[in-house]
């Protein structure tokens, strides 16, 4: 046995050396290379700019809190919406804590003037990555009474926003209908009406 | 349940089956083809003669060196990565124990974190450390499983083949142009990939957003394919960055499912006759799309707690809104049918039932396609089983494939299929009776001790996977786990290895009357049999104590 390991031995620190070389840096640098020339949008993480300054990126949630904005899901990435932090809440199905802090949520949303009376799961639910950009269109409908209050909007123009902005699943089944909530707080922003503080 | 889940589950499993013939008529050739172009050059400069035929002690010599000098080399790489290159963020090097389950997790395909990636590790550590292991780990495993086709597929024979020649040849002709293809097509969807450690953004609300990057899509390729599963960010394949839609969700879960499946094809093609493989793809789909119907329905059925509080739909704890709960419910059960671990839901957060499919699939030893190789050679172990216990029944001497199976293969294969549970019950026992291991869960009563149980399994069938509510980044943990993950891995692969050498070196008797078919559905039903009685027997149990008494109390509304 002892000499079939020292065979192994060169033939193994030099695949391992030769596959760092190839597989750790030549691999990565040369997509990278190729992603920044081709993809450069996409590569630099589909950021956002307004004015020459960065908003955000299309993917990554961001905190929204005032009445006139769509609120995002909860977040459980650092202390909220921490690009730089991503987590679950990991809470487990019978946990105290998530169902009170899911009774909290409900609270504050039909404080708010929630329209309906049955609460879409995904708006008071954290995400798996606490960066999740997107909310059903349930979630997105059941806050446009608080938003169109908020910016002195009718309910039908906020509303054909949500609409215009749902993305649809790929052939109609790969993929869920969602709407981005940075999306629609641009148009929202563009429209003029400013959110009330 | 929606329609469109179900057509999604259906597609993805058309999808496999079609894939699974050309992978593994690819793989075919690099498993038998004398020489490929520019290969000579290399086993020159790496000092192999590729002519030389591995007896199985040299072949297991030669794999048991290259790994554990890789877990030394990825050590050292975390241990120093403050003084390294490519350091943007400015990381300190990793803590000790850290370091050593980090390592022994990549080498041994599990790729367990008990870090988060976006704040502990340099981009350097990230390329030249882990993807490097998520690479030849993944080699590792179809060696071994060459290995073993090699066994049933040769007579009289000394040799296993050679495992420099097999493992150079996977990494460089095979995972390495398909990483590259499908890394541009990741960016293409969204996945970033630079140099830079990340953006900052000044928020429409004017606050300041700090958002990681880097070199992302390039990891995320060879983790998926090669069934490693170690994400860049701590979220994983739910982050935003590491999985932005649906077609990129759906590339990830065929990219994690297409080699083992081509597999079964390439071992048909190797022993003369494409039915036998077909015979062990069709047992793996009948067990998975078992388990991906309990999830689904648990997940779709939703959380009656919270029902009770106002709202309604599936559970979306944990979920992301692109993904939603049907394609949550089937990564889940591709990521812990396969040894990849990746996930876009927060495994933690899953019903009580659709938390118990995840681990029950690990537990029946990553077999229902299974990790890239290990997949495979892990159900070839289950199939000697399931042909013994036939050979029991009707009285004969077992034989799978012409080659009889005797008291050494039996044996061996015994072992191999005892040594994970044996890993996973004993430390998950020992786990919860230290105060050390006591301290881990973040949930109280039985799903506290789901979330332990989860870890030692996860760890020990090399899946990576958790309920991401235990803290694990302990010394207790990280030592633990990371013997879980290493006994898990070579104590499989030695003894499949001693079974290939064994089953090499006899001759093959043509079949007779009395034989009985390894192909058809008889023999199908059979092996899943065996497979679900053996992996059902050993942690009912266990499972009681967790997420079926977690079940049972939150169906009764009683909170912890």
């Amino acid at each position: 046995m002892l000499t079939e390991i020292r065979a192994a031995l060169r033939p193994a620190l030099s695949l391992l050396l030769a596959a760092t070389l190839l597989t750790g840096l030549g691999y990565p640098l040369l997509v990278t290379l190729m992603a920044q020339l081709v993809f450069p949008h996409q590569a630099n993480g589909s950021l956002i700019e307004d004015r020459g300054h960065v908003v955000g990126s299309e993917l990554i949630a961001q905190s929204f809190a005032g009445p006139g904005w769509f609120h995002p899901r909860p977040s459980a990435a650092g202390n909220g919406y921490d690009g730089s932090a991503s987590s679950a809440s990991n809470l487990a199905p019978g946990s105290k804590d998530l169902a009170a802090a899911i009774a909290a949520r409900i609270a504050a949303l039909r404080a708010e003037g929630m329209s309906g009376t049955a609460v879409p799961s995904d708006l008071v639910t954290a995400s798996a990555s606490g960066l999740d950009p997107d909310l059903s269109p349930a979630a997105a409908l059941v806050q446009i009474p608080r938003i169109a209050a908020a910016r002195g909007l009718p309910e039908v123009r906020v509303r054909a926003l949500v609409a215009a902005a749902t993305q649809w699943p790929l052939l109609g089944l790969i993929g869920e209908p969602h709407v981005n909530v940075l999306a629609l707080n641009r148009q929202l922003a563009a429209i003029g009406a400013k959110p009330a503080r | 349940m929606t329609l469109t889940g179900w057509a999604l589950i259906l597609l993805f499993t058309a999808l496999v089956v079609l894939l699974a013939r050309p992978l593994g008529l690819l793989m075919h050739a690099f498993y038998a083809r004398p020489a490929l172009p520019g290969e000579r050059a290399l086993y020159r400069a790496l000092g192999v003669d590729p002519a030389i035929d591995q007896s199985w002690a040299a072949y297991a010599a030669s794999l048991m060196v290259f790994n554990v000098l890789g877990i030394a080399l990825l050590f050292a790489v975390l241990k120093l990565q403050g003084v390294l290159p490519l350091n943007p963020q400015r990381f300190g090097g990793v803590d000790t124990a850290l370091a050593f389950n980090t390592a022994v997790s990549f080498v041994t395909n599990t790729n367990w974190q008990n870090y988060g990636g976006e704040t502990t590790l340099s981009h350097f550590s990230q390329m030249a450390g882990l993807t490097v292991q998520n690479f030849l780990s993944a080699a590792t495993g179809i060696a071994a499983a060459f290995a073993l086709i090699r066994g049933f597929a040769r007579r009289d024979a000394p040799g296993i083949g050679n495992f420099w020649v097999d493992v150079t040849r996977i990494t460089l002709y095979l995972l390495l142009p398909a990483s590259m293809v499908l890394a541009l097509a990741y960016v293409a969807l969204g996945v970033p990939q630079t140099l830079a450690a990340s953006a900052t953004a000044t928020t429409m609300e004017g606050g300041r957003q700090v958002i990681a990057l880097g070199p992302v899509a390039s990891q995320l390729a060879i983790k998926m394919l090669g069934t490693n599963g170690g994400g860049f960010f701590n979220a994983n394949s739910a982050h935003p960055f590491e999985n932005p839609g649906a077609l990129s969700n759906l590339i990830q879960m065929l990219s994690m499912f297409a080699l083992g499946a081509g597999l079964t094809v390439t071992f048909g093609k190797a022993v003369g006759n494409l039915k036998q493989g077909r015979a062990l793809l069709a047992a793996m789909l009948l067990l998975f799309l078992g388990g991906v119907t309990v999830t689904y329905a648990a997940e779709a059925a939703g959380n009656p707690v919270h029902h009770a509080l106002g709202l309604f739909g599936g559970n979306m704890e944990g979920k992301e809104v692109r993904f939603g709960v049907a394609a949550s419910a089937l990564f889940a059960s591709i990521t812990t049918a396969t040894s990849s671990g990746a996930v876009i839901a927060a495994h933690d957060s899953l019903t009580p039932l659709g938390g118990l499919v995840p681990m029950f699939n690990m537990q029946l030893g990553e077999v229902v396609i299974g990790g890239v190789g290990s997949g495979l050679y892990a159900v070839l172990v289950y199939a000697i089983l399931a042909v013994f216990i036939a050979g029991l029944m009707v009285g004969r001497t077992p034989e799978y494939l012409g080659k009889k199976i005797e008291a050494r293969e039996m044996t061996l294969s015994v072992i191999a299929i005892i040594v994970p549970p044996l890993m996973i019950l004993s430390l998950a026992a020992l786990a919860c009776v230290v105060p050390a291991g006591l301290a881990g869960p973040l949930a109280k009563g039985p799903h506290g001790f789901s979330e332990i149980l989860y870890a030692f399994t996860s760890a020990a069938a090399n899946n990576g996977s958790a309920f991401g509510g235990l803290s694990g980044n302990t010394p207790f943990y990280n030592l633990l786990l990371a013997l879980g993950m290493f006994v898990g891995r070579f104590g499989v692969i030695l003894p499949v290895l001693a079974i290939a050498g064994s089953l090499a070196a006899k001759r093959t008797v043509p079949p007779g009357p009395g034989s009985f078919p390894t192909t058809g559905m008889l023999w199908v039903g059979l092996l899943a049999a065996v497979i679900l009685i053996v992996g059902g027997l050993t942690f009912l149990p266990a499972l009681v104590l967790g997420p079926i008494a977690d079940q049972a109390q939150v169906a009764a509304g009683t909170l912890l």
